[in-house]
């Protein structure tokens, strides 16, 4: 279940920059921590710099600046401690294709350092249906087969982080089943996990954590259940017909707001809950002698918070400040 | 600590894909050698007189071990590492725990085991078409080896450097055949002019084909201690260059 605040630091994200030799810019003065055992959905759209953000931590790509440490080491000073413990599945489909799944999979293993365990790569290899297509050459097996032997590929050195770099953009119904029943697996078994996708419901679906990521920054760092309970509310306006200078003691129960110049209350509910309590309070309102002249609704989604943050981050030399959320704010 | 497994993996890796084209890393060699013998050894050979006392089909011998022996050792090690490179599958050797201590012992080990092979397959074939007598057989092995070992250094420095596989090709069509064919794979240094000879003093290959020949005929064209050393430099030379490839990720790490 979701990690506590109290578990220990698995990645500790400090002040990272990456500048490639480009000069392009694309991770901003990063700060990020990812506790041991959590699922971490890294939310961003194409180009954020998700994909920079784990090569960086993995070890494929050289920070410009800051400093990463894993399980409590540093990234840069002991790579061998860090790489040890994490697994890394990629976005592309980067594999040698003349070798069989069966060596593949063996060879990284070996890779990382541990002893040959065929019982344990059989069973990675029937967890992701492979285990038939075993002793053919890699470059015979369909796309979505190749993926999974890139996953089969991160998880036989039983890693304690596992990266997944979009691992659902564009696979089977059949693949996407599979890799949740894998995540829920590794879960259980305490393997910290970063994913990365633009896909919001995949982000809602498994994650314990969402971070958002636009342009190199990370604009919100979010427990998931928070943002569902955002999510699931509403608000309603209410526009009065002459303006009101405090919200009347009868109607102190509903949390009103009232807007500066007194004609609005705004009254945030959840949708999910049995009673929404909107017939109480018009019946309250119109009782405390209040008339109104115009209802408006708004609801506010993690798809919308996601859209409003990324396009509010227009600046790409502002401060990297990351703009309020406020669920009730209607969209 | 050496991440022994991972040499072992990418050794038994490198070594596998050897075997999957073992014809054609195989045959082409031999066949070339033979070509030489037949062309050079029986055809010219006879009307060319014996040089240092050895007949001139024999005295080649070492010269075109030398020549396959370098050629292999770069393509191997270089296309080793330069194909995962060009696939993107070298992300997995770097989010690996291996250093360059493993890079070198698993890719350049396997390349420099490849070309002893064929090394010694020609030294067999070479038997079948001349006389041979080896005057110094524990030199001659040792210089194989640190010569096989020493090229395939080389070649993975090229597999990282080359951007695309025709700069893989470059480096020993344009470098390497030259200096070995020029560096005396096939006449003695002291047949020369001396200003030819002068020349070929800056010819590293030189110092490589003579302490070789010496560990056979017993003779050579620069002195043999000048040879070990040459060699010991270049080795330290490439080592030293894989190391800061792998501190910096030049070329491999974005
Ligand atoms: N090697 C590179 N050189 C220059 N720019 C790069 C390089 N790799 C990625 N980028 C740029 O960095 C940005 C972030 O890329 P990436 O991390 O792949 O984004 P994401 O994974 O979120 O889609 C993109 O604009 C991309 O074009
Ligand atoms: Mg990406």
């Amino acid at each position: 279940m979701t990690a506590a605040a109290d578990t220990p630091a698995m990645i500790e994200i400090a002040g990272l920059n990456k500048t490639y030799d480009s000069g392009f810019v694309a991770l901003r003065n990063i700060d990020l921590t990812i506790r041991k055992g959590e699922i971490l959905a890294l939310l961003g759209p194409n180009g954020a710099g998700k994909t920079t953000l784990i090569s960086t931590i993995c070890g494929i790509t050289v920070p410009s600046g800051g400093r990463v440490l894993v399980g409590g080491h540093d990234i840069e000073t002991q790579p061998g401690k860090t790489r040890r413990i994490i697994g890394l599945v990629p976005q592309e489909i980067n594999i040698e294709p003349f070798q069989t799944v069966w060596n593949a999979v063996r060879f990284s293993r070996g890779l990382f350092g541990l002893p040959p365990d065929p019982a344990r790569i059989e069973e990675i290899l029937k967890t992701l249906s492979l285990w038939d297509k075993k002793d053919e050459v890699v470059k015979a097996l369909s796309g979505g087969m190749k993926r999974r032997v890139l996953i089969a590929k991160a998880l036989s050195h039983e890693p304690q982080v596992l990266f997944l770099d979009e691992p659902t953009a564009g696979v089977d119904v059949e693949l996407r089943k599979d890799m949740w029943r894998i995540v829920d697996a590794l879960r259980d078994e305490g393997v910290t996990m970063i994913l990365t996708t633009h896909y919001i419901e995949e982000a809602e679906a498994i994650a314990d954590r969402v971070a958002i990521i636009s342009k190199g920054r990370i604009l919100l760092v979010e427990d998931k259940d928070t943002l569902m309970q955002s999510m699931g509310k509403r608000s309603m306006s209410l526009e009065l017909a002459s303006p009101l200078e405090t919200v009347p003691q009868s109607l102190e129960a509903y949390g009103l707001e009232l807007s500066a110049n007194g004609l609005e209350v705004t009254y945030a509910f959840d949708t999910r809950a049995e009673r929404t309590g909107i017939a109480s309070l018009l019946r309250d309102m119109s009782e405390a002698g209040l008339s109104v002249r115009d209802i408006k609704t708004a609801q506010s989604s993690l798809e919308e918070i996601f859209v409003e943050l990324v396009e509010r981050d227009t600046g790409d030399d502002e401060s990297p400040e990351a703009p309020a959320m406020r669920a009730e704010e209607p969209a | 600590m050496i991440n022994m497994q991972a040499v072992r993996a990418i050794y038994a890796f490198e070594m596998a894909r050897a075997f999957r084209t073992a014809m054609q890393s195989l045959i082409s060699p031999v066949l070339s050698t033979s070509l030489y013998f037949v062309v050079f050894g029986a055809a010219i050979g006879g009307s060319i007189e014996r040089i240092d006392g050895v007949s001139y089909g024999s005295f080649i011998v070492p010269g075109l071990i030398m020549l396959t022996v370098m050629t292999q050792s770069i393509s191997n090690a270089s296309f080793a590492i330069h194909f995962p490179k060009f696939l993107g599958s070298i992300y997995e050797l770097l989010s690996a725990p291996v250093g360059v201590t493993e890079v070198v012992l698993g890719y350049v080990g396997a390349a420099a085991t490849k070309s002893l092979i064929i090394g010694l397959i020609i030294l067999a074939t070479s038997t079948l078409f001349v006389p041979l007598e080896v005057a110094h057989p524990v030199a001659m092995a040792v210089l194989l080896v640190i010569i096989c070992f020493a090229f395939s250094l080389f070649g993975f420095i090229i597999g990282i450097w080359a951007q695309n596989f025709e700069q893989l090709q470059i480096v020993p069509l344009l470098i390497i055949t030259p200096l070995v064919f020029l560096g005396g794979s096939f006449y003695s240094i002291s047949m020369l002019p001396p200003v030819w000879q002068a020349v070929s003093l800056f010819n590293p290959v030189v110092y490589l084909i003579s302490a070789f020949r010496w560990s056979f005929f017993g003779a050579a064209d620069v002195p043999i201690g000048l040879s070990v050393a040459a060699i010991a430099a270049f080795t330290a030379l490439c080592i030293a260059a894989i190391w800061w490839i792998f501190k910096t990720g030049w070329r491999l790490k974005t």
